[in-house]
């Protein structure tokens, strides 16, 4: 009896445990954050590191971003056509292609993509950064690394991730109309007046905006987090990246429902 | 040379998001660049609107013209008032002009179409077209041929 009552201790305990260390990492992360932004605005580290970590963040995930939003376009404008086809209403095709990319899978799919694409890059550095020390140099030497290495990434994240989406919606708007009205022979002037008289610009344009700046900081964030946070051997920094893609992942999906409700109103 | 490249690498992305965004204005959203300053409203009464809609085209012979600036009831008399933009390109619509509200297709989206009439005299700012003609409700068509077969 005593037994069985201490392993029923034994296993609250276990959980009061892991309960406590998470919110241990949540608030180390929170803490982390507002100390890298309290450094001020995106040219505070200099200006040279901001245009360096965009283009390596932003300019060079543009190719993944392009492609895969043509694609995604091209899926949408086949399989809508399908769809709409069964109605009859094939020249709505356009505004079920843009309303779809401009509030949904543009910032949505851009964020997935940023997450494996630069996000588990980020990570790596930082976790190597670490790992060699390079550190514990910077703060022997009175360099807050904070400053000199999280700072401009954050920014170069909240910049980059706004403009991706915008693009990668372009793109995939012209697919489905390439697919749309070349391929399928949806009426053109209906493709995009339909989608005109549809489409807000502050309404679906501009709120799709708001989504993509928010996931790109908590893309940019979780990445550098889980980079400075690993631990500095091989092992670490490849199970640091791991959690990155996946944390990162959940959490755009698990955010995006969370602001499409708010943006909605529905709740 | 090197940060010379990025720069301007970087550089030509965010202009690429900026011209991004405007296009998605103009092209996708159909946000016009021209401003108020040619445009002149004009009001209709209607008793039902079957969902027309803020930003509806406004529409001559197939022709859009203007779009639906805003809509709302009218408290007193209860029906419903559309304000719409018209261009100032066509100031040349007679006092009695007509509205009517039409479908695009069989399920498209709601549009007003105006007919010019006879008169000499034209439709100034805020000005009401007085002959109007309501959405067709579904319903109603329904309601209506049920009734005159019952009577029948």
């Amino acid at each position: 009896m005593l037994k069985l009552i201490d392993k029923i201790l034994d296993s609250i305990q276990a959980l009061g445990n892991a309960s406590l260390g998470r919110l241990q990492a949540l608030g180390r992360a929170g803490v982390f954050l507002l100390s890298s932004l309290m450094w001020g605005g995106p040219g505070s580290a200099g200006f040279g590191d901001l245009v360096k970590q965009i283009y390596s963040i932003g300019v060079r995930s543009l190719s993944i971003i392009i492609v895969a939003g043509f694609f995604v376009g091209m899926v949408l404008g086949l399989q809508g056509y399908t769809i709409l086809s069964d109605f009859g209403s094939e020249a709505a095709l356009g505004t079920m292609v843009s309303l779809t990319l401009l509030r949904e899978l543009g910032p949505v799919v851009t964020a997935l993509l940023f997450a494996g694409r630069a996000g588990s890059a980020l990570t790596a550095e930082i976790g190597l950064m670490k790992a060699t020390e390079q550190i514990s140099a910077m703060e022997m030497m009175g360099v807050d690394p904070l400053k000199r290495i999280i700072t401009p990434r954050l920014w170069a994240g909240f910049i980059s991730m706004p403009i991706l989406a915008l693009l990668f919606s372009l793109v995939g708007i012209w697919g489905g109309a390439y697919v749309g009205i070349n391929m399928l022979g949806v009426d053109e002037g209906a493709y995009w007046g339909n989608m005109q008289a549809s489409v807000e610009f502050y309404d679906d344009i501009i709120k799709g905006l708001i989504k993509s700046l928010v996931f790109g900081l908590v893309v940019t964030w979780i990445a550098v987090y889980q980079g400075f946070d690993s631990i500095p051997t091989s092992e670490g920094i490849s199970k640091a990246t791991t959690q990155t893609v996946v944390v990162a992942s959940l959490a755009v999906l698990g955010l995006d429902f969370v602001l499409t409700a708010i943006m909605l109103g529905s709740i | 040379m090197r940060t010379r490249l990025m720069e301007l690498a970087v550089g030509a992305f965010i202009v690429m998001g900026i011209i991004g965004l405007i296009v998605m204005a103009l092209r996708v959203s159909g946000l016009s660049a021209t401003d108020a300053g040619d445009k002149y409203t004009i009001k209709a009464y209607f008793e039902n609107l079957g969902g027309l809609t803020e930003r509806a085209k406004v529409s001559m012979s197939g022709v859009t013209i203007g779009r639906v600036s805003k809509v709302y009831l009218d408290t007193e008399d209860y029906v419903a008032v559309v304000e719409m933009e018209i261009n100032k390109s066509m100031s040349t619509l007679t006092l009695d002009t007509s509205a009517a509200i039409l479908t695009a297709g069989l399920l498209g989206e709601k549009y007003i179409g105006l007919t010019v009439g006879a008169e000499d005299e034209y439709l100034a700012d805020g000005d009401v077209i007085e002959d109007t003609q309501s959405a067709l409700v579904l319903e109603e068509l329904i309601g209506q041929f049920l009734f005159s077969k019952a009577e029948e």
